[in-house]
């Protein structure tokens, strides 16, 4: 079942160098259960589209046409009662019905820094059981139960005594988990992770990644990982989504991004990432920087970057083309379109992946 | 209270008593050293002034002098004065003022306070629109118009043009008599507070627990008054004690102006005739005022922001 259908969104910014269009025409779905990973370099407008689908893009921002469709079902909840079913375009919502109906409680988000993403002058007690407290009119006591429970369930040991606790008085690891105890407290169907292990020490990453993964399983979330760290996503996505300057130009199951990639873009993210034994001395990165969005686009947006770029990468601006022998990846390139010539990705990238299937397969 | 709270107040009272006696001496030591005396009539012969000084224990080395009058000071007692009112301790002449000067810079703190306060949160929520160009403008205004040109025109206004308030202090009709300095006095307050407010409160609502907040789905009422506001409170405690104290002080010119018969009027008063111990005793009651007020604040701040509290690390 799909939970969230993403179609034509088109974003822009009011600033003082003119109107910056962030997010240029994104498609995205997101089934029930499933993991998607939305992946790009900063300033790409990841993290600018899942601010829109919680409603809370900043006031300069406007979304100029497009919709957010969003369908839950019927279910029941132990402490909030029958929730019914139904379906909202989050972009016709007002202001106050997102508040109300929408945010929260049915979509929740876990920031990027946990170490600031927590008020200082509030106990964990009070943080946890707020959204319980005001948006459902829970009474304290129960509340409380279930803020420890949500404790327990994120792993925080002591529960108790940590209800008491303020944020500084806890470690990066633990607040996430906090911030994920928050997120959790409305029974949402979405959760938003707003690169959720970047601000981590790499030893808490892993868990912090398990812990998402176990209460998805758990509770039969949906999840939408935003991160530029392709390890993240090769832990946890069902589906990848690479964005580049607002537009998503590769979508896929992780295999068939990861072993099969076909945009210059994606290959230049791959081959980025480093690993153990790459043969270069130096550390391969994706020459020029992104496009000025304040500026019109034309043609494809990563052609002055791309060095496989064609003459009509200058002029139009590629569709989204089918991979043949598969329904769900889908490339927005020239180079995929049958009279283009046939272009391999690099060489390196080509021994990277192999040595990757050879292990996946070992 | 935990053992670590009551060491940390103990050194904080031990800082703030050895600050004072400090501040105490350097003021003895610089009125030893102005020129002139305290017995500069023209009537009076070389061997009337050397009885003078032998009666007031004025012929004693420095170090005498002060440790007398620590000694004395402890025991609540600050000396005669020489000059204003020949005989009389100290005591007699400054009590009577403190609860007139402080009654006036404490309603103006709160009055400024408040208004400041309300000012800049609403300017900080409506950011970069009209009415928060205006409260900027107020803001820039009134820190840099002194108050005695406010004082001026209220009293022009409401004074004289429409005569509600009397335009001399008037022991008898404190309430009327004190509100236009209490305004004049404010103007100050509430443009600092309230610049500080704005920008401490933008500083919070772009902050990321506002965005949780959000997030979590409160309305934007919440929002505001369980998360934004405390946070930028803690800020704007931090800088009233030092906007008192710089009142209780600058109010001398505006207690010249409304002729009210407060402490700043005093001292003017004692510097101008040399009289020395009224000069010690108001600028020791304006010191203790600051450390008493840092300390309080320290304290204060304690309680309302958990990060600072004492005796609870781990």
């Amino acid at each position: 079942m799909k939970v969230l259908e993403i179609r034509d969104l088109h974003i822009s910014f009011k600033t003082d160098s003119g109107k910056v269009k962030a997010i240029r025409g994104v498609n995205l779905d997101l089934n029930k259960g499933e993991t998607i990973a939305i992946v790009g370099e900063s300033g790409s407008g990841k993290s600018v589209t899942t601010k829109a689908i919680m409603g809370i893009l900043a006031g300069n921002g406007e979304i100029e046409k497009g919709s957010i469709n969003y369908t839950w079902e019927q279910h029941e909840s132990s402490e909030h009662g029958i929730i019914e079913g139904g379906t909202a375009d989050i972009v016709k919502l007002s202001k106050e019905e997102l508040q109300k109906n929408i945010r929260g409680r049915k979509i929740a988000m876990v920031f990027q820094d946990p170490m600031t993403s927590l008020n200082p002058t509030m106990n964990i007690g009070q943080q946890v059981m707020e959204p319980m407290l005001y948006n459902y009119n829970m009474d304290k006591k129960s509340a409380y139960e279930k803020a420890l429970e949500l404790l327990n369930l994120v792993g925080i040991t002591d529960a108790k005594k940590r209800m008491k606790s303020y944020p500084h008085q806890l470690s990066g690891g633990m607040r996430q988990r906090i911030v994920i105890a928050i997120a959790l407290s409305c029974d949402p169907y979405i959760l938003i992770c707003d690169e959720p292990t970047t601000a981590l020490d790499v030893t808490i990453q892993a868990k912090i990644l398990e812990l998402i993964k176990d209460i998805q399983k758990k509770k039969n979330l949906s999840v939408i990982y935003i991160t530029h760290d392709l390890g993240v996503v090769a832990k946890v996505a069902d589906y990848v989504n690479v964005m580049y300057a607002g537009k998503i130009v590769e979508t896929g199951k992780i295999d068939e991004i990861f072993y099969n990639p076909r945009h210059p873009y994606t290959w230049g993210l791959l081959s980025a990432m480093p690993d153990l034994d790459t043969d270069d001395s130096i550390l391969y990165t994706i020459p020029g920087n992104p496009p000025n969005l304040a500026q019109e686009v034309v043609g494809d947006a990563f052609a002055p970057r791309n060095k496989f770029a064609l003459n009509i990468d200058y002029r139009l601006e590629p569709p989204m083309f089918d991979v043949e022998g598969s329904n769900t990846h889908k490339v927005a390139s020239w180079l995929m379109h049958p009279n283009a010539p046939k272009v391999d990705m690099p060489q390196e990238l080509r021994k990277k992946i192999d040595k990757m299937l050879k292990e996946v397969n070992l | 209270m935990s053992s670590s709270t009551i060491k940390y107040l103990g050194k904080r009272i031990l800082i703030s008593a050895v600050t004072l006696l400090v501040i105490v001496a350097v003021l003895f030591l610089m009125l030893k050293l102005m020129p002139g005396t305290p017995f500069n009539d023209e009537k009076l012969t070389e061997t009337q002034k050397i009885a003078l000084y032998e009666k007031y224990g004025l012929d004693q080395p420095i170090i005498v002098q002060f440790v007398t009058y620590i000694k004395n000071m402890m025991v609540g007692d600050f000396g005669i004065s020489f000059g204003i009112s020949r005989n009389q301790p100290v005591a007699n002449l400054i009590l009577p003022r403190i609860p007139i000067s402080f009654g006036i810079g404490i309603a103006a703190v709160i009055l400024g306070t408040i208004i400041g306060v309300t000012l800049g949160i609403y300017a900080a929520k409506h950011k970069n629109t009209k009415a928060d160009t205006i409260a900027t403008l107020f803001s820039v205004l009134g820190v840099s118009v002194p108050s005695f040109v406010v004082a001026l025109l209220l009293l022009l206004l409401f004074g004289v043009q429409i005569p509600i308030f009397p335009v001399l202090f008037d022991t008898d009709n404190l309430l009327m008599s004190s509100i236009l300095p209490v305004i004049a006095l404010s103007f100050g307050v509430i443009a600092n507070v309230g610049r500080f407010t704005r920008s401490e409160m933008i500083a919070v609502l772009s902050s990321d627990y506002v965005a949780l907040a959000e997030a979590k789905g409160l309305d934007n009422k919440k929002v505001i008054r369980r998360h934004a506001i405390r946070n930028t409170l803690i800020s704007v405690i931090t800088i009233l004690g030092p906007i008192l104290v710089n009142l209780m002080t600058g109010s001398m010119v505006l207690e010249q102006i409304f002729s009210i018969p407060g402490l700043g009027s005093l001292l003017v008063k004692g510097i101008t005739v040399n009289d020395h111990n009224v000069v010690l005793a108001v600028s020791f009651l304006y010191s203790l005022l600051y450390v008493g007020l840092m300390l309080i604040i320290d304290i204060l701040y304690g309680i309302i922001d958990p990060r600072i509290r004492l005796g609870k690390g781990e």
